[in-house]
């Protein structure tokens, strides 16, 4: 076991990278650890705990800002902004279901490193579209700033963005500045049944492509649907999320009803049902209590992810289903063995990229994110060399060497 | 002017006709322009007050002349300045003496729409209005708007992630923009992202957007496109006090709502406005709001309903909603006309482009009348008040001996006093060379170096535009030193367990 060191300020944050840097120790930086299961399998000599690192700093609902510590919990920044009946409008995944451990865990650093978002990436973006600032700890153990507090801001490269889901593998944040916005009054799910995966791909496409504003758009085949509670019936469903005031919803309601007349009857799932439905999507939950079976999750042409599904389960023996209107795929492999190759042989011709979400530590020592071509690998490098040069900060947490 | 741009390479200037005639070699016939009558529309960008004559012009067609050009001035130590359509008004593209200007002019293609995905390929020389006219008449939009988006680039708009009024709510180019294909110094060409979401390893995507020509040049980009919303209308709001149209926007946010746009303008910004292109304006206001809503027609009539019952809360003395949408179209052209506008009351104007937190616009406007009066210049506001990006124009005459030196230290000192209320010197304009030097009002030497070290990490030998955003270069080597004091553990007395 890495020996176990703490801090609760950002001045000993930047003491204990550069403690790390002078005796040449790589070190493990976590919040709650959460997330630890994510990435590669990496070697370090300390585990940096930043959870004590914690606070909200700033919140201002009508600005539409809120600056917490990195070792804040999530969960108390969600209460807050639900309290002002606002939300992180990219919805991010609690991972804690997937890997076994509770839900409502984790910390917003953790969240920032993982970028991870939810049903609402399709219309709202991910966790570094609403990433306005951050302080943070280099791997040279300095103490930088990038961005603000305000929304509209290109004063020197957009680092906040950049460093959002590097995995604590450049910079240690300190202090982290989203975008919130507000909670929409109420929502509702239209739900599509017993679609073939080219005609969920095209009912997907179809309400994508209307003015209906659809902000969450998830296709299930019939072995998930008939697994789930949140889920009404036993066929493959599409399901479509709207949100927003009352009398916009109960009219795109209608619209988006006519938009799906040539796939089939609609039927309407209501709040809370709703809610529960995209929960389950977002947090992956039919893949939950499986052990450390491999879990993947492919970012792809969102016209080519419901065939690339089945493409999965009819080769690999895999379970699963998309989001993000077909351009992101879950899928369970049939036991603990990730199959890399033969996964991203079937993305390869689609384009995008496959993580690795959930695997035993033998199977994240191996490529766990999307290999890269030679230029951008080496690119990749030189900017992890450019904040960290001794890799002391997670090294190998991403790739080889960064 | 007492702009400093780092000084000509006499080594580079002494090999011109070599290394023209090299640069003919991978782009033939009239691609490399290089006669001072030839080059003179290049010699400025949207700043016209800096002008520098290129030291030669070259406009690429393809990206395997992009890579050899970048390649060549690499292995030959040449600077090379990226230029899209010249818009910039942060002196972005101004050219060196001694760097090649790439010019992208000639990328000028839609590649891919499609439709099914939401999203479009095309060239970096496109324009961005190009864009939305290649899709309309399917419905669909290119979403980030910048006032200049008939003239300027999607190259462009990635080099300064530009805005636009619809920002609050369709977000900046960063949040619209899918992939990109893009050329390093070095002529290796690489690709970051593409029809699906987001990256695969780390976000260079993020980076590359707002790293105003430094990192690399761009050479095709895929982005989103939206559905274009049934229905839009505006409301017309006019307030005795500045005050109470930040506290009405601030009111609307509150309540859950976020516009499609929300613009304020200030008494001198409304009447330059209104005399120009006479569409209706308030003239007895101190501050006038533009609101935008969208959406089904349901939604629209619910939220007019809401804004206006705001407005009247906070002390509205106009209201006005459009009826139809040529009246729509008539509340904004006065918001789009404002700069041309206000450049009719006086010979030349310095554009200015702050944020700051919105509930500090008062503040911010007490003291700006302030020294107005202290510099005996005049100022009007254009304001993205649902963002909080401030546009002062400030009202000069170049031909009054010391005016412009007075205009520009007037436009520091509000960029100045940006900061100091928490927010930044540049929310859409890019900082260029115009405000390369107020740079450390904002960033600690340590905050610029991790910033100039990803420079590095790019473009080893800083050829990419150099003397734009950073206000000293630093040799890579320099910046990449670790300052480690001898082994020695600086708080021996940190918890450990």
């Amino acid at each position: 076991m890495p020996e176990h060191f703490s801090i609760s300020d950002e001045a000993s944050l930047a003491a204990a990278v550069t403690e790390a840097v002078e005796q040449g120790l790589r070190l493990d930086v976590r919040g709650t650890g959460t997330r630890a299961g994510l990435g590669r399998a990496a070697q370090a000599d300390r585990t940096l705990d930043v959870s004590g690192l914690s606070g909200i700093s700033l919140y201002e609902p009508d600005e539409l800002v809120l600056s917490a510590r990195a070792g804040t919990p999530l969960a108390q920044i969600e209460a807050l902004l639900a309290d002002a009946s606002q939300m992180l409008a990219f919805e991010p995944m609690d991972t804690g279901p997937l890997f076994g451990l509770p839900a409502g865990g984790g910390t917003i650093g953790g969240m920032f490193a993982c970028n991870l978002a939810g049903p609402r990436r399709l219309s709202h973006g991910a966790v570094r579209d609403h990433a306005l600032g951050i302080r943070a700890v280099s791997g040279r153990g300095e103490v930088f700033k990038s961005g603000g507090r305000v929304m509209k801001n290109v004063t020197g490269y957009d680092l906040p963005r950049m460093l959002a889901g590097s995995l604590g593998t450049l910079a240690v944040m300190s202090e982290i500045t989203l975008k919130v916005l507000p909670l929409p009054p109420t929502e509702e799910t239209l739900l599509v049944f017993g679609l073939d995966p080219a005609a969920s791909a095209r009912a997907m496409s179809a309400a994508m492509g209307s003015a209906c504003e659809v902000s969450g758009a998830a296709s299930l085949p019939p072995d998930i649907a008939a697994a789930r509670p949140e889920v009404p019936g036993d066929r493959a469903i599409v399901a479509l999320r709207l949100e927003g005031f009352e009398p916009s919803v109960k009219a795109r309601r209608a619209m988006l009803i006519s938009v799906l007349a040539p796939f089939g009857a609609v039927e309407v799932l209501e709040p809370p049902a709703s809610r529960d439905f995209w929960r389950m999507v977002r947090d992956a939950l039919p893949f939950a209590g499986s052990g450390l079976d491999a879990v993947w999750r492919l970012s792809t042409r969102p016209t080519a992810g419901p065939a690339l599904a089945r493409t999965l389960t009819d080769t690999l023996g895999a379970k699963t289903y998309c989001d993000w209107a077909g351009g992101l795929v879950w899928a369970l492999m049939p036991g603990e063995a990730a199959q890399g190759e033969a996964v991203r042989a079937a993305l390869a011709p689609h384009g995008g990229h496959a993580t690795l979400i959930r695997a035993t530590a033998a199977q994240r020592a191996g490529d766990v994110f999307q290999p890269l071509e030679s230029s951008l690998a080496a690119l990749t490098r030189r900017v992890k060399a450019s904040f960290d040069p001794r890799g002391v900060l997670n090294p190998g947490r991403m790739y080889a060497e960064v | 002017m007492g702009l400093r741009l780092p000084a000509a390479d006499e080594n580079v200037l002494a090999r011109r006709a070599d290394i023209i005639a090299d640069l003919s070699s991978i782009v033939p016939g009239e691609g490399v322009i290089f006669r001072e009558r030839e080059m003179k529309p290049y010699e400025s960008d949207g700043v016209t007050a800096y002008k520098q004559m290129p030291f030669v012009v070259v406009l690429p067609e393809t990206t395997a002349q992009v890579s050899r050009i970048l390649a060549y001035c690499h292995a030959n130590g040449i600077r090379v300045v990226p230029r899209g359509a010249g818009t910039s008004l942060s002196g972005g593209a101004l050219p060196l003496a001694d760097a090649v200007l790439l010019g992208m002019g000639k990328f000028n293609k839609v590649l891919d729409i499609d439709y099914a995905n939401r999203c479009a390929v095309v060239q970096p020389g496109v324009t961005n209005l190009g864009i939305t006219r290649a899709v309309e008449h399917e419905g669909f939009y290119y979403a980030p708007d910048p006032s200049s988006q008939i003239a300027c680039t999607i190259g462009g708009n990635i080099g300064e992630n530009s805005g636009g009024v619809h920002t609050l709510k369709y977000g900046l180019t960063t949040n619209n923009v899918l992939g990109l294909e893009m050329v390093l110094i070095t002529g290796e060409v690489i690709r970051l992202g593409g029809k699906h979401l987001d990256s695969g390893g780390l976000d260079l995507l993020a980076l590359m957007v707002g790293s105003e020509g430094l990192l690399g040049v761009v050479t095709e980009v895929t982005v989103r496109l939206l559905k274009k919303p049934d229905v839009a209308r505006a409301v017309l709001v006019g307030f005795p006090t500045s005050e109470d149209a930040g506290d009405c926007v601030a009111k609307i946010i509150a309540a859950g709502i976020i516009p499609a746009g929300i613009e304020m303008m200030d008494r001198d910004a409304i009447a330059a406005a209104e005399a120009f292109v006479k569409v209706g304006y308030p003239l007895d206001v101190e501050a006038l709001l533009i609101v935008e809503l969208d959406g089904p027609e349901a939604e629209c009539a619910h939220l007019l309903g809401e804004v206006s019952a705001i407005a009247a809360a906070c002390n509205s003395s106009t209201l006005r909603v459009s009826r139809t949408e040529e009246e729509r179209l008539g509340f904004w052209a006065g918001r789009k006309a404002a700069f041309p506008a206000v450049g009719r009351l006086s010979p030349d104007y310095l554009c200015m482009d702050g944020t700051i937190p919105r509930k500090q616009l008062p503040l911010v406007l007490t003291r700006m009348r302030e020294m107005s009066q202290q510099y005996g210049l005049r100022v009007a506001n254009v304001f993205h008040a649902g963002d909080g990006n401030l546009h002062p124009l400030i009202l000069y005459d170049a031909n009054k001996p010391g005016e412009l030196d007075a205009a520009e230290a007037f436009g520091s000192d509000i960029l100045r006093l940006c900061v100091e209320v928490g927010g930044v010197l540049t929310g859409e304009h890019g900082v260029g060379v115009e405000k390369r030097d107020l740079m450390p009002v904002m960033f600690n030497e340590v905050d610029l170096a991790h910033q100039q070290r990803l420079k590095c990490a790019f473009d080893d030998q800083g050829l990419l535009n150099p003397g734009k955003v950073f206000p000293t270069l630093h040799r890579c080597a320099e910046l990449g030193r670790m300052h480690v004091s001898g082994g020695q553990v600086p708080f021996p007395d940190l918890p450990r367990f």
